[in-house]
């Protein structure tokens, strides 16, 4: 069975041979930074670049394909246009706050990826309270934000950093509660555990309609969370041309533009692995060939392949939905997913504790 | 807190939508006054596309100052042509052939099925639903091609002239249009299930921007905005001009008055065109397609006002003639400048958001505004 187990703990062993613990610990934290920038750089690239032609695909026209074969170097072409522009400081701005905006929203980004687990045996940190981590480091990047709007002294940027706030501290609360419900069926924190705790059936399918309706949760939530379209108020391009980064240009603005797409990428990987199953195939209870020709796909392949299905949900929400208005998503959160995923959970901890679920 | 709406006072946050932003659609600037989310007060400042067409006009032969009128509301270009020559026709007395007015109002009428699409193309990208406008320029094109073939342009289109209409008809003309639709038809269906049976969709426009039926007339709110307050207005049925009062077509009416029912006006709208069109389009009568004028016209002494329904409203001709080869002095009731006056009364105490789905809802084509 193909694993990428087998690399790492490979280069592990070498590393551990050939120099002293602390200097192969040194080593092992540059691999996996540079493997993180790159797999960070080359997400941003490939979601830009779906992103586009999934709106070309819903939109009735052919997107990108100028650039390379079927336009596949067009978001790297982007790029390098981004990195050449002069990234403006407004007169008025904080220049400190307004510089540092944008880094802090992509750090947030960055160290979310750590309890990910990529594959079978490829995670960077396997914490024990992981879904506790990603939960708390990624509301950090409401700062990042606020702060953007707050600097850029600009009335549509406090405008679109004040909706934000407000958005996403309060579906913080849908986000976490529906992925307490899976907390309490795995008893774990950790990501690792949860995936290993769907060895016979993805949660999605062994945790009964409670589970799905806190996977619906999620998915709208997670949505909101990274302010995407129907609930992309902070941007709200109609009203606010663009929202909290109406200053930012050049690599500034790329960096907030890339921060987005990693937000997605994250967002979608939790919930993959939260209720379908992480790296894990797909297995049915006891099928034991069924389940044994399942694992020859490779387990990243399931991975990527789950994400990048949920990646595609929020893609087409994005294209398909008019924007809510401010109050109306606020009482979306507060008189309806808010009550329902708490009723939700309380009966998920019912199923949980009477061990009803598969 | 409510009687301090529409007065701006220290601390309020005042701020500038255009003259280039996203929502206004064109150079219009809107002054406005927030508190947190909530409008207080709507402030139209005009004048970025002032092009002086009335003073132009005064410059301009008979033949000529129809020419500027396209680019007054360059999305019914037709009907501001067809205004201007009927107000012409009517100072000179001149008796149009049956086939050029036939040609007429079907040009008028796919004129204004390619407005109302566009119009609901940018509704949905105003409420920040992008995909319903490449499905609106979809039948649009079609429509823009039928154009190009008979007219000669796609947008600016000068093709009704004083006695009747400048060319004949495209020998493909009636095929195409058949087939526009059939294509339409297979279509409509898109735009309810896309964006009018859509839950944040219609959260978003009902109940907003409300305009009652007392104000709409005392604001001067015309065409699918005044209707969709319940006022009867539609120039076609009220005062008939060409082969209106002959044809069998509904005035479109809503009584909610807020911004579902003026887009639920557009829509409706948007199908008794297609009946007039497929009344007509089987049955256009052979003949002259222009009546046989002077070489140089000269309106006789006088005032003559024409006016008819454009996809906006209800637009005015007004000439004063002293006699000359050029008008004395031109004035055009505008549908967007009275349309636009109600805007502040309507958005009052309502959020940041509502301010743009009233705005799109009143379909505002600015160049029309300012002239």
């Amino acid at each position: 069975m193909f694993s990428l187990e087998s690399i790492t703990t490979l280069v592990q062993d070498w590393l551990n041979k050939t120099f002293s613990p602390n200097l192969a610990l040194f080593f092992e934290f540059v691999i996996v930074g540079v493997l993180a920038i790159t797999l960070f750089a080359g997400l941003g690239l490939v979601l830009v670049l779906m992103e586009r032609k999934v709106a070309a695909w819903i939109q009735i026209r052919l997107g990108p394909n100028r650039v390379g074969p079927k336009g596949m170097f067009q978001s790297l072409a982007d790029t390098i246009k981004l990195i050449m522009k002069e990234g403006l400081t407004p007169d008025g701005a904080d220049k400190f706050l307004f510089n540092l905006a944008p880094f802090i929203v992509m750090m947030v980004a960055m160290l979310v990826l750590a309890p990910i687990g990529f594959a079978k045996g490829f995670q960077i940190w396997d914490i024990n309270i992981g879904v506790l981590y990603v939960s708390a480091i990624s509301s950090v990047s409401v700062i990042g934000i606020l702060m953007a709007g707050w600097a850029s002294n600009n009335k549509y940027s406090l405008l679109g950093a004040m909706r934000s706030g407000a958005q996403m501290v309060s579906y913080e609360l849908s986000v976490g509660l529906s992925v307490l419900s899976i907390i309490v069926l795995t008893g774990s924190l950790g990501l690792n555990d949860i995936v290993l705790s769907q060895q016979d059936g993805w949660w999605i399918f062994k945790g009964h309609i409670p589970a799905i309706i806190s996977f619906v949760i999620f998915i709208i939530a997670v949505t909101a969370e990274t302010n995407r379209a129907p609930f992309d108020l902070a941007e709200a391009e109609s009203e606010l041309t663009a929202g909290f980064h109406t200053e930012y240009s050049g690599m500034k603005f790329a960096l907030f533009f890339l921060a987005e797409y990693i937000n997605i990428f994250i967002v979608c990987a939790i919930g993959a692995t939260l209720f379908l199953g992480g790296w894990m195939p797909f297995h049915i209870g006891n099928w034991e060939s069924f389940n044994h020709v399942m694992d020859y796909i490779p387990s990243f392949l399931w991975f990527f392949g789950k994400t990048f299905f949920l990646i595609f949900l929020i893609m087409w929400f994005r294209w398909t939905f008019p924007r809510l208005r401010v109050d109306q998503l606020l009482n979306l959160e507060w008189k309806y997913l808010l009550p329902i995923s708490m009723f939700n959970l309380i009966l998920m901890t019912l199923i949980a504790i009477k061990g009803w679920h598969f | 807190m409510v009687e301090e709406i529409g007065k701006t006072v220290e601390g309020d946050l005042v701020i500038n939508v255009g003259p280039q932003h996203p929502a206004t659609h064109g150079v219009l600037h809107l002054v406005i006054t927030l508190n947190g989310e909530t409008i207080k007060k709507v402030e139209p400042h005009l004048g970025y596309i002032h092009r002086s067409i009335e003073k132009m006009c005064e410059s301009l032969s008979y033949r000529q100052f129809i020419y500027t009128t396209s680019r007054m509301d360059y999305l019914s270009a037709h009907i501001n042509n067809h205004a201007c020559a009927l107000c012409v026709e009517k100072g000179l007395q001149i008796e149009v052939p049956e086939r050029a007015q036939v040609i007429r109002v079907l040009m008028d009428e796919l004129t204004r099925i390619a407005s109302h699409e566009l119009w609901w193309g940018a509704m949905a990208m105003d409420l920040g639903a992008f995909t319903p406008f490449f499905h609106a320029f979809r039948e649009r094109e079609t429509i823009n091609d039928i154009m190009e073939e008979t007219c000669g342009a796609r947008l600016t289109m000068n093709y009704m002239v004083p006695g009747g209409v400048m060319a004949d008809l495209h020998p493909n003309f009636q095929s195409r249009v058949k087939n526009f639709l059939q294509l339409y038809k297979s279509k409509i269906h898109e735009y309810d299930e896309l964006v009018t049976g859509n839950i944040i969709f219609q959260n978003r426009m009902k109940g907003v921007g409300y305009l009652s039926a007392e104000d709409a007339i005392s604001y001067g709110v015309t065409g699918p905005a005044g209707r969709g307050s319940g006022v009867s207005c539609d120039v076609r049925k009220l005062y008939p001009y060409e082969i209106y009062s002959k044809l069998q077509f509904d005035e479109v009416l809503e009584t909610a008055g807020d911004s579902f029912a003026r887009y639920m006006v557009r829509l409706r709208e948007m199908q008794q065109s297609i009946r007039i069109v497929e009344q007509l389009i089987d049955n256009i009568p052979d003949g002259e397609y222009q009546a046989k004028t002077k070489a140089v016209l000269k309106l006789p002494k006088g005032e003559f006002y024409q006016r008819v329904e454009t996809a906006r409203g209800e637009l005015g001709v007004y000439i004063v003639s002293e006699g000359g080869t050029t008008p004395y002095r031109i004035k055009f009731r505008s549908p967007g400048f009275s349309n636009l006056s109600a805007l502040d009364h309507m958005t009052r105490g309502e959020k940041l958001g509502d301010l743009v789905a009233s705005m799109g809802t009143l379909d505002l084509v600015i160049p029309d505004i300012d002239r």
